[in-house]
């Protein structure tokens, strides 16, 4: 096994540079240096040397890629594409173009998105997989028609609909929770609770519809007939042997998403006011923070590799016949 | 289930608001709530230059100027400063110079700060690294010197800095070009650059209380920057505390913990959540002021003459970005004061028959009070000078921008797009300022007429007549027969966007002009306005100062953004206007100077420049729990003068907010209901002999 992740970890490699120079491509084609300091330094009494100083300062003085001014290897390294880029791979992420320390924001961020991120994963899975298995349950009744649709129903709905919604009815009218903000420890509870809620109803249609389906699937097995002809209760049968064997498809969406946790959610953010790394990132590409932005997209990409290696692992765990070579 | 519910009622009865977003420890206390929809870039007073980051930097910061709360016109008074100093001027060499002699008034004290504890100025990193805030290291405080003054203004030239306003001081204050340069050559990298070894030319300690600007040439607005948190003092104890190696790492600058002698310090700073500003209890306790305009008494306004301020002991801004949370968070109590948004505008505030805004029934019920003010601000459709069709001096552009000028609606842009926000422009000159002339006086004759006592815009036939003059009747040029088309440079480009487009679409085919649109993004629109390309444009300016000459200097020739990046976007060109402007700028407020603007002004509405624009409204509502408010376009500092009665908000607040628990029982009998037959069944099931075909 460890010589499989080792092998990951270093496919890895190319694959960062790839996104980090797709990330840079991307951004560079929308803005250019002269554009960022632009945004920075404010739209009054801006001059040409201000906006060369402000470049000059933070490195996007450099060409982008090729430097035709250098000699040899600095062709390469002196510009702004590998000067911006070696650092992220040491997991210096630098300061933001406000000159705010990218990894101090991104440990203090991290909080925030995790407080609302995790019970809404964790929740989210619970709720989801017991409404898929009660509708395998009670599979061509009208209970399974009408979870069904209402399933369809839900997923059809935006989100930006149930937050909205959300807000409107528990903090507005009926006054139950707060409309948005955050506060630190235990406090973060009542600023969660909704958007907790929200997240989990709003992915409820899509998940639990999905996981029906990867239920019904197991259902119409040879070994559940077994499992049913030695008379075993049906619960048993779903929760002991259709369940642990759909597990695998459901992993495969699952575990892939937990480091990504840490990223936060980029719309409950900002409608919620937690000031997480989703609300830090839309922030960013609003502002043309290339440090940020590039920072964010890099952890993401690190994260989901992390992610899918995981995921790979944790087939092994549910089940035993595969083996990694 | 009995025990939940039991619960859920016990709480509902128990009187508690469960939707206070804030600590229950806070209750009660002399707090104000408001909120920021913008993260602070900056907060050092060199490089801040933001109206957002002003509502925290002025709050901490005393420039040696200040603005009148309550007399209009804007009226200058002193701040730290003894008085409000008038330029000496020295004729040397041949050379005209204005000095400024500043005197600080004695005894005042900084906010309590660890640069004021000589011991900080030297930690070791790895106890930086333990700090959550520079306020756990131990704190001191001194006296507020002339040398504090004297080093802010040496910072405005750090070459680390990016200042603004350096451009257009280092025209002025003498030596602070040179000294930029002088500067740069001296700074080591990771060092810190102390400013007190460099001496600037242009600016002297006359004694401990005193100290003396040399500008070059007459400048009568640099009384104004007085005002402004760029010359606020800075003790260089605090630059060196925050150049110690590992602060900058725990985000300590100066950019973010600001220190300052006014009556608040920054004691909490998370921009991506929210901003604490506390009491600074070294603050001398300046008094209320006891005159303003007439109203002001009756108004309640002069309540708290002479008594110290500040009023409030704390002030928590909290981040919003959605405006719907924003809205809510207002009416529900939890915050003092708000805008208005279009999307609430209608909720709001209701338009009378007479065109009078006023409150609708549900805010007046809740004892909301509103207040208005024009903006010292001016948005314009402005045309490119250089543009080979509409722009130049010829006389047939002139009759095709005269045109376009009466056929553009603004009023009912206003009404459209705005709810009424706004007032058309009759001239660069926004309402307040002097120079601007009110009623008949006022109106542009080349677009408007006076009727019944108001201005109303020309029939379009009068500017179908001027588009035949300019040689387009019909809207076709009269040599080619070829339409005329005209392009309008925009940043509004979205779905929601659409309507924008068609209303100027409507506009100019009200003369048979075509119209298109050419959408673009912020960057490149700004590309456009620097290299002089664009033909139309919507571009809008908000004031330095209540001074006529920043707002006409929107059309100085040598201002021109094409070629010398200046703020003139329309590159409009007019010898005769640049020399008023000249002459206009240097002249004190009087019936002269008036006449000078009157001028320009006609110049303006003959070139037309400007096809139309308006001066921005806005509408603030705040609680009738908050007092001493009045809208102040140009004071930034105006925390000090509020006041709170914060048993009053949290009676409201309970009323208001009474949680409302049926529809979460409800919610739970549903469920329960809908979880008995599925039991039920699920029994059923089990007892069954075989599984039915499936």
């Amino acid at each position: 096994m460890l010589a499989y992740i080792v092998r990951r970890v270093l496919y890895a490699i190319p694959i960062l540079i790839g996104v980090n120079l797709i990330t840079f491509a991307l951004f560079f084609i929308v803005n250019t240096p002269d554009d960022m300091a632009r945004m920075q330094l404010g739209a009054k009494r801006v001059t040409p040397e201000a906006i060369e100083k402000w470049k000059a300062e933070r490195g996007y003085n450099l060409p982008l890629m090729w430097n035709e001014k250098a000699e040899g290897a600095g062709r390469i390294t002196q510009t702004i594409f590998v000067q911006k880029s070696v650092r992220l791979f040491l997991l210096d992420f630098g300061y933001s173009e406000d000159k705010r320390d990218i990894a101090s924001e991104i440990r203090t961020r991290m909080w925030p998105s995790l407080a609302l991120a995790i019970p809404v994963f964790v929740l989210g899975l619970v709720v989801c997989v017991s409404f898929a298995l009660l509708m395998a349950f009670f599979r061509a009744t009208y209970l399974d028609f009408w979870g069904v649709v209402l399933c369809v129903a839900m997923m059809s709905i935006s989100a930006l609909f149930y937050i909205i919604g959300g807000q409107y009815l528990f903090s507005k009218v009926w006054h139950l929770v707060p409309i948005s903000g955050y506060a630190g420890g235990l406090d973060a509870a009542k600023f969660v609770i909704l958007p907790v809620l929200i997240g989990v109803v709003g992915g409820i249609g899509g998940s639990s519809r999905w996981y029906r389906t990867l239920f019904l699937e197991e259902i119409g097995k040879d070994y559940v007939r077994t499992a049913r002809a030695k008379g075993l209760a049906e619960s048993v049968v779903m929760f002991r042997h259709v369940l642990r064997n759909a597990l695998i498809p459901i992993l495969t969406g699952v575990v892939v998403v937990i480091p990504l946790l840490f990223l936060g959610s980029l719309l409950a953010e900002s409608f919620f006011g937690i000031p997480g790394l989703g609300s830090y990132t839309i922030d960013a590409i609003q502002a043309q923070d290339f440090a940020v932005v590039r920072s964010m997209v890099f952890i993401g990409s690190v994260f989901y590799i992390v992610g899918l290696i995981l995921t790979d692992i944790s087939y092994t765990v549910v089940d035993p016949r595969i083996r990694f070579e | 289930m009995r025990a939940l519910l039991l619960t859920v009622l016990l709480l509902g009865g128990c009187g508690e608001v469960w939707n206070d977003p804030y600590p229950a420890t806070e209750r009660g206390k002399n707090i104000l709530y408001s909120v920021f929809s913008e993260r602070p870039k900056h907060l050092d007073p060199a490089q801040s230059y933001a109206t957002d980051e002003s509502q925290f930097t002025m709050q901490v910061y005393e420039p040696p100027l200040q603005y009148h709360y309550l007399k209009r016109p804007y009226e200058l008074i002193p701040g730290a400063a003894l008085e409000v100093p008038q330029p000496k001027i020295v004729e040397k060499e041949g050379s005209t110079f204005s000095v400024y002699e500043i005197r600080v008034r004695p005894g005042i004290r900084f906010q309590p700060h660890p640069g004021f504890v000589e011991g900080n100025l030297s930690l070791e990193r790895e106890k930086i690294e333990k700090l959550k805030t520079p306020y756990q290291l131990p704190l001191g405080t001194r006296e507020l010197v002339a040398d504090d003054y004297i080093y802010q203004i040496k910072r405005l030239a750090h070459p680390q800095l990016h200042v603004p306003i350096f451009g257009l001081m280092s025209e002025y204050i003498v030596g602070l070009k040179e000294y930029s340069a002088k500067l740069k050559k001296e700074l080591k990298p990771g060092t810190w650059l102390d400013l007190r070894q460099h001496a600037l030319a242009g600016v002297e300690r006359v004694d401990a209380h005193t100290y003396r600007v040399t500008l070059k040439g007459r400048y009568p607005q640099f009384a104004y920057w007085l005002a402004m948190h760029f010359f606020s003092p800075m003790p260089w104890e605090a630059e060196k505390l925050f150049a110690q190696p590992g602060m900058a790492e725990k985000n300590f600058t100066i950019d973010w913990w600001p220190v300052g002698t006014g009556p608040f310090m920054l004691t909490e700073n998370d921009p991506n959540s929210r901003m604490v500003l506390e009491r600074n209890p070294n603050y001398r306790g300046v008094p209320y002021p006891s005159e303003g305009e007439p109203g002001d008494a009756k108004a309640g306004l002069l309540a708290d003459a002479g008594k110290p301020m500040p009023f409030i002991d704390k002030a928590v801004y909290t981040r919003e970005k959605e405006a719907i949370p924003l809205w809510n968070k207002f009416l529900q109590g939890y915050y003092d004061l708000s805008g208005i948004g279009s999307d609430n505008f209608d909720q709001a505030v209701r338009i009378t028959a007479e065109g009078d805004a006023g409150l609708t029934p549900e805010m007046e019920a809740r004892g909301i009070r509103m207040d208005t003010s024009i903006e010292p601000t001016v948005f314009y459709l402005g045309v490119n000078w250089l543009d080979p069709v509409i722009g130049g001096s010829s006389e047939r552009a002139r009759k095709l921008r005269q045109a376009l000028a009466i056929a553009v609606d603004w009023e009912e842009y206003l009404s459209v797009f705005a709810n009424g926000r706004g007032v058309p422009s009759h001239s660069p000159l926004a309402p307040g300022i002097f120079g601007y002339r009110e009623g008949r006086a006022g109106m542009n004759p080349v677009t408007h007429e006076w009727k019944d006592g108001k201005a109303v815009r020309r029939p379009i036939e009068a500017a179908r007549t001027l588009l035949a003059e300019a040689g387009f009747p019909d809207g076709r040029d009269q040599k080619t027969g070829q339409p005329l088309v005209l392009y309008l440079d925009t940043t509004s480009r979205g779905p929601g966007d659409k309507a924008f487009i068609d209303w100027w679409r409507k506009q100019f085919a009200k003369i048979s002009v075509q119209f298109e649109p050419r959408q673009t993004d912020w960057n490149r629109f700004q590309e456009k306005l620097r290299k002089g390309s664009t033909q139309l444009f919507i571009v809008g300016w908000r004031a330095d100062y209540p001074d006529p000459e920043n707002f006409m200097f929107l059309l100085n020739g040598p201002q021109a953004r094409a070629k010398g990046g200046g703020e003139n976007a329309s590159n409009y060109s007019n010898p005769e206007y640049d020399a008023l402007f000249a002459k206009m700028r240097h002249m004190p407020n009087s019936p002269e100077r008036q006449e000078v603007i009157d001028r320009m002004v006609e110049m303006f509405r003959r070139d037309a420049p400007w096809i139309g624009g308006f001066h921005r409204k806005t509408f603030g509502l705040y609680h009738s729990w908050l007092g001493n408010l009045k809208p102040n376009e140009m004071a930034d500092n105006k925390l000090r003068y509020y006041r709170i009665d914060p048993a009053k908000r949290e009676a409201a607040r309970q009323e208001w907010n009474r949680p409302v628990l049926w529809p979460a029982l409800l919610i739970l009998l549903a469920i329960v209901a809908g979880t008995v037959p599925a039991i039920r069944s699920y029994r059923r099931r089990e007892r069954m002999a075989a599984r039915p075909a499936v």
